[in-house]
């Protein structure tokens, strides 16, 4: 059944685990994530639905448990934070190299190292860009919502088995631990091994008689067959673009748009309300995937508007992928706090005011 | 006059090539002790009738394509975390035999941590550690377990434990934890240490079989090509000089009476 309840961010999306059928969850304590292993290991899902949980020595040996079940095609996830994520991203890009489906949440801090555990969006880059070696992307989900921690963990999944990809959602420590209300979606049965089996042929669960060996690598010495192996991943994420998603508000008629993601956008909203309510025309695209990214919708934007703010909790990351999108047709501005300094709502409209 | 085919009946077969190992060519140098515990391995998930139950681990070392030799479902891991990869499968299928194949710079030096801690909680897997002093996919450099003195390219002069520290003995080391059911130390350079070998490997799947816990079997091991020396030099200088920092034998047995038989 589902059910309404007033959460933190990191408890939705850990009672959204429980709820979705995943299979493990391994962790690490990072603040501001830790909520997650706690409140599973308060729920003790092991009791009722099977699902392993694991307090890990490390977040790298948690991700390597995520690559050794994902490789069996069971439904496995991890959650840190910045510092934490850092440690992952070798194995998050044997996870691709392999084609694993596989579930990341990166509650992210302030950084660069240790930083503050105040919240940031600076992991952008490393979230959309790849972020481990080699050629590869993550789907990449960005709540803005408690609500959105929870329903984003189906969604993840789904496109992660979908694709055999990794999928990354990427908060901060505003959705994490802010509480709200939300309605948690009915709890959906994990898979059985026969189930398995099936929808994951290449799963290995053990060689049964009717079929080859399963190999579970992302080795290929050979460059030749490398290469064609890094181009199907390409057209993989080429195909990806399909999973495109983002919310606009008040777009219709506005002069001057701006674009944010998650806990910014959240902030940006009360900006355009207060705006408008001062007879500004001001618009908001809200990318809720940073990867696939919204590239060809802000480019028709910026046909209509006479410019774009991009605010961000960085320095300014996903501003490089705004200004690709815009391709110089409008003047593209960022207000950016860094190192867990948050802005408000005033804040920002005071700065797109002296850009008028 | 008795011609082969008088000798080539079933009832004179005294030994075979297991079907599980694949039909590809060994990758390994010229005696290197690598193929032997492939194949006993092997052989046991045969005798054991386990095919369809057993999932083999190979990171990164000399073994990384275990994969292309063994006729079981296998995952290839990063370097020093197979026994991450273990641990969810063998918590996410308890009632399948997991096991990892690892060297010494992968469990001892980069995945040390991973190694204790699988150990510490007890998962039910087993652990084949191949102890050859040295790295041998990167080219024969010095790993945790050379011993004090041996020529490595990184240490071209001999191991100084001065500035290098010390052989790090880590099959001791998780004799010690609670979690491990089965330790043991073996070879493979004689007939004689490739049978007892084949018999640790053995006993550790049925203690799987029985979820006792962690079974860690370390095969002190050659490696003519790093070590520079032909297959013969190499296990002799091996008896001459591993077995004195490794001594083979068992560490760690179940006691008798939890064993069901
Ligand atoms: C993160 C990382 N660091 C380093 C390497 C390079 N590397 C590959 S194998 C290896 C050592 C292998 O030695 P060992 O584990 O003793 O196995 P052997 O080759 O001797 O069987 C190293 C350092 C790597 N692949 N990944
Ligand atoms: S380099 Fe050493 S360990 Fe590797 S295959 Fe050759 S002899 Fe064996």
């Amino acid at each position: 059944m589902s059910e309404v309840k007033l959460m933190k961010g990191n408890e939705a999306f850990a009672e959204a685990l429980i709820r979705a059928g995943t299979d493990a969850y391994f962790g690490y304590p990072i603040t501001p994530q830790s909520e997650v292993v706690e409140y599973l290991m308060s729920q003790k899902p092991y009791e009722t639905t099977g699902m392993v949980v694991l307090q890990c020595e490390s977040e790298v040996a948690a991700i390597n448990m995520c690559y050794g079940g994902a490789g069996a095609g069971f439904k496995v996830a991890t959650s840190s934070s910045s510092p934490g994520i850092s440690l992952k991203q070798e194995g998050i890009s044997y996870l691709a190299g392999a084609e694993l489906p596989a579930l990341i949440l990166n509650v992210a801090r302030g950084g660069p190292g240790l930083g503050t555990i105040q919240p940031a969006q600076s992991d952008y880059f490393q979230a959309t860009k790849g972020g481990g070696h080699g050629d590869y992307r993550l789907f990449v989900l960005a709540p803005s919502s408690v609500q959105e921690m929870a329903d984003f963990v189906p969604l993840a999944f789904d496109v992660a088995f979908k694709y055999r990809n990794p999928a990354m959602i990427l908060s901060d420590g505003i959705i994490g631990q802010m509480m709200e209300k939300v309605t948690l979606f009915e709890p959906i049965p994990r898979r059985s091994l026969e189930q398995i089996e099936k929808e994951c042929p290449w799963a290995t669960t053990g060689k049964k008689p009717n079929r080859e060996r399963n190999i579970i690598t992302s080795l290929d010495l050979d460059p030749i067959s490398q290469e064609k192996h890094v181009m199907k991943l390409k057209e993989k994420y080429e195909k990806m673009q399909a999973e495109l998603r983002y919310e606009e508000i008040n777009t219709d008629d506005a002069e001057y748009l701006i674009v944010a993601y998650g806990s910014s956008a959240r902030i940006c909203h009360k900006v355009v309300s207060i705006a408008r309510k001062q007879g500004l025309k001001v618009g908001l695209l809200r990318p809720i995937t940073l990867f696939p990214f919204p590239y060809k919708r802000i480019n028709e934007l910026a046909n209509k508007v006479k410019h774009i703010l991009v605010t961000e909790l960085s320095l300014g990351q996903m501003v490089e992928d705004v200004k690709l999108a815009v391709e110089g047709k409008v003047p593209v501005y960022f207000y950016g706090r860094t190192g867990g300094a948050i802005y408000t709502p005033v804040e920002i409209l005071e700065y797109l005011k002296t850009k008028l | 006059m008795i011609t082969y085919k008088d000798i080539i009946k079933p009832e004179n077969l005294v030994y075979r090539r297991t079907p599980l190992l694949t039909q590809k060519t060994l990758s390994f140098c010229p005696g290197c002790g690598h193929g032997t515990v492939h194949r006993l391995i092997m052989e046991v998930v045969e005798e054991m009738n386990i095919q369809q139950d057993t999932i083999g681990i190979a990171p990164v070392g000399c073994s990384v394509l275990a994969y292309e030799f063994m006729d079981i479902d296998m995952q290839q891991a990063a370097h020093g975390r197979a026994t991450a990869l273990a641990t969810a499968l063998s918590r996410l299928m308890p009632n399948k035999y997991v096991f990892t194949y690892q060297g010494d710079g992968d469990l001892a030096a980069i995945g040390t941590a991973e190694t204790i801690h699988a150990c510490n909680r007890g998962e039910n897997f087993i652990i084949i550690f191949i102890n050859n002093g040295i790295y041998g996919m990167t080219g024969g450099q010095m790993a945790p377990t050379t011993i004090p003195d041996m020529i490595t390219t990184t240490s071209p002069y001999g191991r100084d434990t001065k500035i290098m520290g010390n052989p790090l003995k880590i099959t001791e080391l998780v004799a010690q934890l609670p979690g491990t059911c089965y330790v043991t130390r073996q070879s493979v350079h004689t007939p004689n240490n490739v049978r007892k070998t084949k018999k640790a490997i053995r006993n550790a799947f049925e203690y799987i079989k029985q979820k006792k816990g962690t079974c860690f079997i370390e095969v002190v091991s050659n490696c003519p090509s790093g070590w520079r020396m032909t297959p013969l030099q190499a296990n002799k200088w091996m008896e001459e000089n591993m077995f004195k920092h490794y001594p083979l034998g068992d560490l760690k047995v179940p006691s008798n009476e939890n064993v069901k038989q």
